[in-house]
């Protein structure tokens, strides 16, 4: 049973409010901090008073509870089972996890149930000791802040050498890719972890150091006609985006994209995907770029 | 009844979260509610779960009320919250707490004791209208043991309860694990349960074409997994906006879920009993799947996959299974062997014949080449030839070709 209430964020509240009851150190302004903390926007008006008016019996006037334990709950059988099955991921060996207290767990379902039917086929390979141990130098540099010194091969085949912070690793389901974040302190770059040649762990970095520089956002405006189930396949297409939508009549939306200026051209041809259900306004740039593909496309005469 | 932001049932709060999250510009009035109060209410506890990532617009038509997040910029699915947001009783919240103290510690204990326990150590230190009764307790005790929490065994005559906590699974030395598949994973949700068992979660793994929607299916698709991991039939209702909300039912035997990794949409192929035939369902269209009998016969009804996903590009099955030939003859031009690379790595069937230096063709043989044409088009510009046995296909592509070139000021007759 996925939707219980024993996952449910006020039973996480309530066991942490009570943990520090246990430990005698509870006050009313840790109830709310907590409450502030963990759960929703508008619990504070249900959870104290519940907990004060003998609703829930579980905390005394004076903060403290009969409880003798600090509050834990065991595994359900839906996590253990889950967790079993991530065992059969091929990507499970990036993490070293520790199969112990599952051997006797059926899991959640069998390895290959499920088909990412287009998914791209040149992923990364999670069967090479190389690749395995970059990924958990850069994992361990990532969870202990410690820079890195990357070697690498970039797109044109040039070879590169980083002394770098990393500081996200970014997985993309589409191409079945890890890259990873790294920041100079002049310059930011994403590697993907396939094209590094070595990777070694160094000492650890500041924030004062180093800051990542923020992507830059372009804002794109489509004009969209609900034609073939249009509207549909297109707003869950562009669905991962910042977006904003607005009908313009019966029939013609439309759609305000954020997207990082790197990811044009992949942007470029998802837009030209929609054929003439898609239209794009603004900006003339990308307009341009959709006029030359089309330019290009007479000149073929297909 | 009072507003509460916890809910009893998830099925209409998944339609709204839907709605919201996916369209974004239906004012209040354009919701199919029971009534205005029903809306103000859904959209109000979504807004407390969901907090920064609603948004608001206020035009002509009225206030509109949209999720908008860059799935690229945030380490967890927000959409999740959901899940965690289940109603309880005073009773259910109370008796959780005492029960997994009294057994904490490896405690085996008969229900009789459990039930004298709560009283005399526990309600006892309140002044409270809550009463305990032994069928409560009964009733609770067999849900945790259903759900893993607690386990029993008979000792002597009496049946005891103790709890089912392993030493061994160190949860700590999963964090990462459990960080990146809480997202990655079809059923992530069930790993987002996990991280909130921990004291720290890692904020530094990131997703790019990160769909998040179906999280919201989650329950769902739990239903579907279970029921193909114990070979059982599945009777299914669905209901599609395209059927105009009307509800149907189909029993099928569950096969596989198909993925979209460009759209984030679920499928489940199955074989329909009354049908005779392979078909796919929208995850998201399933409003209820209940596991029937154990197939007696499963290869019988899952035997025909290997075959039939040969001919397969997406989730279309055609008429008839009926298959369609397909070729696109590709112009690469100097300094493009990337083209090539794209066309290696994204084909998912069929196969690519190099003609010369500047020139090759993919060639496919699918049950419905109509579902290529979004593909196809991501070629514009280099495509020099599109044939298809399937006459409508090539016209519909090339059709669409003069509207986008009118469209954008073009020469229409020019291609």
């Amino acid at each position: 049973m996925l939707f219980s209430e024993v996952y449910g964020s006020y039973y996480n509240v309530i066991a942490a409010i009570l943990s520090e009851a246990v430990a005698g150190e509870l006050t009313d302004q840790r109830i709310n901090e907590i409450i502030g903390e963990k759960a929703f926007a508008e619990s504070v008006l249900t959870i104290p008073a519940s907990l004060r008016n003998g609703s829930w019996p579980l905390l005394t006037r004076e903060n403290t509870t009969p409880l003798e334990h600090i509050p834990s709950m065991p595994l359900t059988i839906l996590q253990k089972r889950w967790l079993r099955a991530l065992i059969q991921d091929p990507r499970i060996k990036l993490f070293s996890v520790p199969e112990a207290g599952l051997e006797d767990i059926e899991p959640l379902y069998g390895e290959d149930v499920f088909c990412f039917f287009d998914r791209y086929s040149d992923g990364d390979p999670y069967d090479d000791p190389q690749y395995v141990a970059h990924f958990r130098t850069i994992l361990t540099a990532l969870r202990e802040k410690r820079r890195l010194r990357i070697r690498f091969t970039g797109h044109r085949g040039s070879r590169h050498s980083w002394k770098c912070a990393p500081y996200k690793l970014e997985y993309s389901a589409k191409d079945d890719k890890f890259r990873v974040l790294i920041a100079s302190p002049h310059n930011t770059l994403t590697v993907n972890i396939a094209r590094i040649k070595s990777c070694e762990l160094l000492d650890h970095w500041t924030d004062e150091e180093y800051c990542p520089k923020q992507s830059v956002q372009e804002t794109l405006i489509l004009e969209l006609k609900d034609e073939r189930n249009a509207l549909e396949r297109v707003m869950l297409h562009f669905s991962h985006l910042e977006k904003e939508t607005v009908r313009l009549d019966d029939d013609r939306y439309r759609l305000t994209l954020r997207y990082d200026r790197e990811d044009e051209t992949e942007l470029l041809i998802r837009v030209l995907s929609f054929g003439p259900m898609l239209k794009v306004i603004s900006p003339e740039s990308f307009i341009d770029q959709v006029k030359e593909r089309l330019n290009k496309q007479a000149g073929l005469r297909a | 009844m009072a507003y509460s932001e916890l809910i009893k049932n998830f099925e209409r709060v998944r339609d709204y979260m839907r709605q919201f999250y996916v369209y974004g510009f239906k004012s209040r009035d354009e919701y199919d509610a029971k009534s205005a109060r029903s809306y103000d209410n859904e959209r109000r506890r979504i807004e407390s779960w969901l907090g920064d990532y609603m948004s608001f617009r206020q035009d002509a038509a009225g206030k509109n009320v949209f999720i908008s997040v860059d799935s690229r910029t945030i380490p967890r699915n927000p959409l999740y919250n959901a899940f965690k947001a289940k109603s309880f009783t005073n009773g259910d919240i109370t008796f959780h707490f005492y029960i997994m103290d009294l057994l904490t510690d490896g405690a085996e204990l008969p229900i009789g004791e459990i039930v004298d326990a709560i009283t005399d150590k526990y309600l006892s230190s309140f002044d409270t209208e809550l009463a305990v009764d032994e069928s409560t307790v009964r009733k609770k005790l067999k849900e945790y043991e259903s759900l893993g929490l607690l386990a029993s065994r008979k000792r002597g005559r009496q049946l005891v309860y103790c709890r089912t906590d392993s030493k061994s699974i160190d949860l700590t030395l999963w964090r990462d694990a459990i960080a990146f598949f809480s997202e990655d994973d079809p059923l992530g949700v069930v790993g987002s349960f996990l991280l909130d068992k921990l004291p720290e979660t890692p904020e530094y793994f990131g997703f790019k074409h990160h769909y998040i929607l179906h999280a919201l299916d989650s329950e769902v698709l739990c239903d579907i997994l279970l029921a193909i991991g114990e070979g059982r039939s599945l009777d299914l209702t669905i209901r599609s906006p395209r059927n105009k909300g009307v509800e149907t039912c189909h029993t099928v035997f569950p096969v596989k879920i198909y993925i979209s990794t460009q759209s984030g949409r679920q499928y489940l192929l199955g074989y329909h009993y009354t049908l005779h035939k392979p078909m796919f369902f929208r995850i998201d269209s399933i409003r209820n799947a209940t596991a029937g009998v154990i197939e007696k016969n499963p290869d019988k009804y899952s035997g025909w996959y290997g075959k039939f996903r040969e001919n397969l590009w997406g989730v279309s099955i055609g008429i008839e299974h009926n298959i369609d030939h397909i070729e696109m003859t590709v112009h690469i031009a100097d300094n493009e062997g990337y083209i090539l690379e794209r066309l290696e790595r994204e084909k998912r069937c069929g196969k690519i014949t190099i003609i010369d230096a500047h020139t090759c063709v993919f060639s496919a043989d699918v049950y419905d080449a109509t579902e290529m044409l979004p593909w196809i088009r991501t070629f514009i510009g280099r495509i020099e030839k599109l044939e298809c046995s399937d006459p409508d296909v090539t016209e519909t592509f090339y059709a669409d070709l003069k509207a986008m070139t009118a469209m954008y000021g073009g020469d229409a007759d020019a291609v």
